[in-house]
């Protein structure tokens, strides 16, 4: 029924910014990308979608019907079928429209909630407009206290199992320059050591991104806002995007990840910190469950020296705008042409 | 409908049947099958975590074999191009060899990228609108190959299907069939090296050599197969393959092993003359790095049996000796192998982007797998090879004629 509804929308859609003239083109591009999973398979072609929506009703009953001749199996049992069913079919959330986001959102926050009985805040939120995110890092400041890779650590429930990490903070000689090959980004001694300067590496957020060039299934795409996020559903695991990043930005979960429930960060967002499963793709996204709530990124609160930088660069007055208009900035890997949004500086 | 029922009732009555040397041959492939089956599920149950591959090392043996299998697909049908074009009959016999091996190394093909997925059951993304198509060379991959498969299928189907019934297949249908697959032949690998070659993040893979490289090599390691395949079916079944043929497929390979040799010296020429940062790769390949060398052993055998076995090659004497001919294709193929597969692959992860070195080593799981598949492609292949081979001879015929 939702899909009928949902395409006859569409065609609205459509048809206004037909009316509209072709200024509207993108929109109603966007407009008919917005479709559900079923409706991406069926409406490619008109003449299958009849068809093929027959059969998947057809196979949504017959699903219902197994599970209802079980007298053992009771109404709950049927609609967490049915849930794992719409949840295991839905689409890329790159096209859902918002109300598909609050539709999976909800699924999701009810499968935590009966497995686990504690409660959970799952944010769909778009971009905002006229925002753009930007950071900058000072090299002069960073001690290598790591205060931010914990922080990020916790607030973004990665698997405490195979100890991941966003952020990689690269402790390089002094006189050496930017080399990175003799840094040590693994040390464990007491800091900041003597003759040592410290430099923190995550996901640049490019502005021309390669991982998303690469993704076969647009399961990786840039935000409006200019986050690079990742719709962990709809990965299927191929880690192109992981070769094709100059940066190392990107993690892999190479088993289920393990954190404990009392660990768990209840505030989340769909293409944040939300619980990942194993074989999918995940990466920094500028802690989006935080940063679309008007908060800076969990590593930029928890660095104790101020080296950290987080704004938006479409806002004059912000703080990341003055360091960009007044210092000397770089960026890394500049000539490979991804216009990372993420500069460094020294005072 | 009847005739290609008949046609598979008949072949699977000529597939299960033989001497007692091919129901060993059979059952020990399916027992290896079955080991990969068991250390596949184990990996789905566990994840990825099971193999040798990291953050660091993304890709391993399953990319590395489905990378250098592209290349036996695609050279396996450039084998058509002189048989079908130039009438020469005697080569076409060895072109239904070669398509039964292109499609038993696509199965491969695919089998391994899907054993590398970390969400099989989420392959089904790629028929949405979600498929990025054209920006992604994996979905360019993804269409090249299927297209391939499905090619590689009619054409020899269409070819069989007419001789089973005693007819004479119309080369009107099937010569542009094989025109096309000759085009898509070069497309496919082509479209594998761009893979890797469009990605600026790996110095090591972003050369514009790698294309042609590519080419080259396969069309000196897929023809050096197909060589030592006519000798066992020479020997093992009543399917009469000229000397004429093998010593054709053998200038072939040695023309592209020559080429191969030469992109291989000015690879190395330009990776030592002047080592950049971006010489790394090469250098751990080569030499090793800060104390890391597990791909140096590997590596040289590689070259060494490469020129071994091109010398081999070029020298009239040796290759038209046909047990010296059948050990130098023996020895290319497995240089190539070596070369085009994990000698490829893993040093472009290795050093990492921020410059650190993590090592690759395969796990059982990952072997048993690899192994699976291999044992899939080979028992695929004997079975359309046979089967084949009943039909050429005339062995297997419809009834009605």
């Amino acid at each position: 029924m939702n899909n009928t509804v949902n395409s006859q929308k569409m065609k609205k859609n459509k048809f206004q910014s037909f009316l509209s003239g072709s200024k509207n083109q993108n929109d109603s591009k966007e407009a008919e990308n917005k479709k559900d999973g079923y409706s991406q398979v069926m409406e490619k072609k008109d003449g299958r979608r009849g068809a093929l929506k027959k059969l998947t009703l057809g196979l949504m009953a017959g699903s219902g019907l197994a599970s209802s001749c079980n007298p053992l199996k009771g109404d709950k049992s049927l609609k967490k079928a049915e849930l794992n069913w719409e949840e295991f079919f839905k689409g890329n959330y790159k096209l859902m429209t918002d109300k598909e986001k609050q539709a999976t959102v909800k699924r999701l926050v009810t499968r935590y909630e009966e497995k686990t009985g504690d409660h959970l805040n799952m944010s769909c939120s778009n971009a905002e407009s006229n925002v753009l995110f930007g950071y900058a890092f000072n090299i002069s400041k960073c001690r290598g206290y790591m205060d931010c890779v914990n922080a990020c650590v916790k607030e973004n429930n990665q698997d405490r199992a195979s100890e991941m990490q966003y952020i990689r903070i690269h402790e390089i000689q002094d006189g050496k320059g930017l080399n990175f090959e003799e840094a040590d980004d693994n040390y464990y001694h007491e800091i900041p050591a003597a003759g040592h300067f410290y430099l923190g590496t995550q996901c640049f957020h490019c502005d021309n991104p390669p991982c998303v060039e690469v993704c076969p299934v647009e399961a990786t795409w840039k935000e409006k806002d200019g986050l690079v996020v990742v719709d962990y559903d709809w990965c299927i695991g191929c880690r192109y995007c992981m070769a094709a990043c100059p940066y190392d930005g990107r993690r892999f979960n190479w088993a289920t990840p393990q954190v404990s429930q009392k660990e768990v960060n209840k505030n989340q967002h769909y293409l944040g910190n939300r619980l990942r499963a194993k074989g999918v793709m995940e990466k920094c996204t500028f802690c989006i469950q935080r940063s679309r709530a008007g908060k800076n990124p969990a590593c930029v609160d928890a660095c104790p020296t101020g080296a950290r930088i987080f704004g938006n660069l479409l806002d004059p007055n912000s703080e990341i705008r003055w360091i960009l208009e007044n210092k000397k900035v770089f960026r890394l890997k500049e000539e490979l042409g991804t216009e990372p949004k993420f500069w460094y500086y020294m005072d | 409908m009847s005739i290609f029922k008949q046609m598979i009732t008949g072949g699977l009555k000529e597939a299960s049947s033989g001497s007692r040397a091919y129901h060993i041959w059979m059952g020990s492939l399916t027992l290896i099958m079955l080991i990969g089956v068991f250390c596949y599920y184990v990996q789905l149950d566990k994840g990825l975590i099971v193999t040798g591959m990291s953050d660091r090392v993304s890709w391993g043996l399953y990319i590395s074999n489905f990378t250098f299998l592209v290349g036996v697909a695609a050279a396996a049908v450039m084998l058509v191009l002189p048989a079908y074009i130039f009438q020469d009959m005697d080569f076409s016999k060895a072109v239904l060899i070669g398509e039964g091996l292109a499609v038993s190394a696509l199965v491969m093909c695919l089998s391994f990228v899907i054993v590398d997925l970390g969400g099989p059951q989420d392959a089904w993304h790629m028929l949405t609108s979600s498929f990025n198509f054209p920006n992604s060379m994996l979905s360019w991959d993804v269409i090249v190959l299927n297209g391939y498969l499905f090619i590689n299928i009619t054409i020899p189907l269409y070819i069989l299907a007419m001789r089973f019934q005693g007819k004479v297949p119309d080369k009107r249908i099937y010569i542009p069939g094989v025109m096309i697959s000759v085009l898509w032949a070069l497309g496919i690998h082509l479209v594998t090296a761009f893979l890797y070659q469009g990605l600026p993040a790996r110095p090591y893979w972003n050369t514009a050599l790698l294309g042609p490289r590519f080419l080259a090599s396969a069309f000196a390691g897929g023809p050096a197969l197909i060589i030592i395949v006519l000798s066992v079916i020479r020997n093992y079944s009543d399917y009469s393959i000229e000397d004429k043929t093998i010593r054709k497929i053998a200038l072939i390979v040695t023309g592209a092993a020559q080429i191969n040799l030469i992109m291989l010296f000015s690879e190395i020429f330009k990776e030592f003359y002047f080592p950049t940062h971006h010489a790394e790769s090469a250098i751990y390949l080569f030499f090793g790095l800060k104390g890391h060398n597990a791909l140096v052993p590997w590596l040289w055998t590689s070259v060494v049996l490469n020129v071994l076995a091109t010398l081999m090659l070029s020298l009239h004497r040796t290759r038209n000796n046909f047990r010296l001919l059948y050990f130098a294709c023996g020895l290319l193929f497995f240089a190539i192998w070596i070369e085009k597969g994990f000698g490829l692959i893993i040093p472009g992860f290795i050093p990492g982007p921020w410059g650190k070195i993590v090592e690759y080593t395969p796990t059982g799981i990952e072997i048993g797998v690899t192994l699976g598949i291999w044992a899939l492609g080979c028992f695929l292949f004997t079975v359309l090879a046979r089967v084949g081979i009943a039909i050429e001879t005339g062995r297997l015929r419809s009834r009605s004629t």
